[in-house]
């Protein structure tokens, strides 16, 4: 077995063991980057020297790869976007030190969408990555470099984010563990703002245990950012002892099975997995979350409209690209955007600009945020009945790159995943089966309420051992 | 819904070629007509929700302490003159 192919725990124990250091891994890992990035594409840039010197520095630490939006020291950090290439950071976000403090060190900066804008990676400005499963298909996205990483055994593990699905749908196309943790579990400070209300960083893994481990060391309040609170942060690893299937109420709303457009293999699977969670002693209780419906809708007024502010802070003065035709104040915004945005991220400002505009406020934004109430009402209804919703992931497997062209027709693949983002509670991806034909990987979500990490590992364990 | 993207665009201080605003145009006008789908929910009386956790105030000691260091602060300028960034003339009529 390659060094490379090991996963945190297992990197842990070897480590401990004194079997081998951060060093080997890293030279492992930087070995299995240069067979096989050129294919697969998980990685934008590999910052070699600086890995391998943090490795020896560290030597019981695991590396972890880092999704491009996440500031670390002298690394560039460009979101997967022309306006920030040559972008170095002057300093450490918080997960960072976090990660650094427990035993972790960053290494190498995975794609992604331009400024997470995006479900296959294909609106990364910096390079295109494939599925490691099928090099034909996308790895999902907006955390696709991530999931590509994983998912090829490119790393041990890495650090994605999710504002309506960024970690959960690419980990269900590429065979790997995601975790959306609730909003505010995870500090957000150093992590380039796509839309705040929304935004929050978690693990991709090999398992539900080295998700567990991770989060652990992200997660906890941070004075930087406001919305952390001081609720202690449990030993993740450690309360998956026993986990099992036994006397947990599994809710199933049908607004999450009833779905036109659910790829027949993706129904399949998650059926499957409804019916081993029963097997090993679930209850499953029937559940509602009718505004279901409207999420999408909601998610598009405002994740739109908080990037088209959070993104007005690139205006070509202090940092980022400078249109060299900037003559004046109004040419050096425009141009300079116009040059570095890709379309994706341009539509969206136009869109979040719109909503917000004056006379249209009321009527988009602020009825949005209405609903996003009654979205949330919904899941504490269910909660009360139910430890966890089990839902698909993401309605069809990994999609050929180039399959789908038109925006809206992009954003539905994030159906299942938004209501819970929405909510600001938890979620996991953790993979169910394959499909028939195509042999793809497909994951099932598990959904739990607010701060609930715990009871969410735990049934996502319970699962990984029965799926 | 008709969008008018060219004002919508300067607005958001981006500049779009004809043929971004040709392709945008209908792309926007069907996410709009989408996300109206909202205008169906009653929401009579409901609260809106700002944030995905309620917030309080989160307050800290006042107390000074090091920022970011200058030259940290000035090491990803696209242009600078000693302890500043350098900018196109913003005011006009003024001397350059």
């Amino acid at each position: 077995m390659e060094l490379y192919e090991l996963g945190i725990k297992q990197a842990q124990e070897g480590l401990a063991k004194g079997e081998f250091t951060c060093e080997d891994i890293t030279k492992s890992v930087i070995a299995r980057y240069h067979e096989r990035n050129a294919e697969i594409g998980a990685y934008l840039t590999f910052d070699e020297e600086q890995a391998l010197a943090l490795a020896r520095a560290n030597p019981k630490a695991v590396p972890i790869a880092v999704k491009d939006l996440i500031n670390v020291a002298g690394q560039p950090c460009t979101c997967a976007s022309k306006i920030l290439k040559g972008y170095v950071s002057p300093y450490d976000a918080t997960v960072i030190r976090n990660m650094k403090a427990a035993g972790f060190i960053p290494a190498g900066r995975v794609n992604m969408d331009e400024f997470a804008m995006g479900s296959s990676t294909e609106n990364s400005g910096l390079g295109v990555t494939r599925n490691p499963y099928d090099l034909s298909r996308v790895p999902g996205g907006s955390s696709g470099g991530s999931a590509a990483a994983v998912g090829g055994n490119m790393c041990i593990a890495a650090l994605g984010t999710d504002t309506g699905g960024s970690i959960r749908q690419p980990a269900s196309f590429c065979n790997c563990v995601g975790v959306k943790p609730s909003y505010g579990r995870v500090s957000r400070y150093g992590v380039t703002a796509f839309a705040s209300s929304l935004d929050q960083v978690g693990p991709m893994a090999k398992s539900v245990e080295d998700a567990a481990i991770l989060l652990k060391a992200l997660a906890g309040h941070d004075e930087m950012d406001g919305t952390t609170p001081k609720d202690p942060v449990p030993d993740y690893a450690a309360s998956l002892a026993g986990a099992s299937m036994k006397g947990v109420r599994i809710g199933i709303a049908k607004e999450y099975f009833d779905v036109k457009g659910m790829d027949p293999e993706v129904k399949r699977i998650t059926d499957e997995a409804v019916r081993k969670c029963e097997a090993a002693g679930a209850e499953l209780v029937e559940v509602s979350l009718p505004h279901t419906e409207y999420a999408m809708a909601v998610y598009y007024i405002i994740a739109p409209a908080e990037a088209s502010a959070n993104l007005a802070r690139f205006d070509g003065v202090r940092y980022g690209h400078r249109s060299d035709a900037a003559k004046d104040v109004f040419s050096l915004y425009t141009k300079s955007r116009a040059e570095g945005f890709g379309p994706e991220v341009k539509r969206r400002i136009i869109m979040g600009t719109y909503v917000l505009s004056s006379g249209y406020y009321d009527a988009y934004y602020g009825r949005a945020q209405k609903v996003r109430t009654l979205i949330k009402r919904d899941f504490d209804a269910a909660f009360e009945k139910c430890d966890a919703l089990l839902t698909p992931c993401a309605p069809t497997p990994a999609f050929r790159i180039g399959e789908l062209q038109d925006p809206l027709t992009m954003y539905l693949n994030d159906l299942f995943t938004i209501p819970s983002s929405l909510a600001g509670v938890c979620a996991s991806s953790v993979p169910a089966g394959f499909t028939n034909d195509t042999k793809l990987p497909v994951g099932v979500q598990f959904i739990c309420g607010g701060f609930e990490e715990e009871k969410l590992l735990r049934i996502s364990r319970a699962f990984e051992e029965i799926g | 819904m008709k969008i008018d993207v060219a004002y919508v665009a300067e607005l958001a201080r981006l500049e779009l070629t004809d043929e971004e605003k040709s392709v945008f145009q209908p792309q926007l006008e069907n996410i709009v007509k989408y996300v109206e789908k909202i205008s169906e929910v009653d929401v009579e009386g409901v609260e809106p929700m700002m944030h995905g956790r309620p917030l309080v105030n989160a307050f800290r000691e006042d107390v000074v302490r090091p920022s970011l260091d200058r030259e940290a602060a000035l090491s990803n300028a696209p242009a600078r003159v000693g302890d500043e960034f350098l900018l196109p003339k913003i005011v006009e009529g003024a001397e350059s």
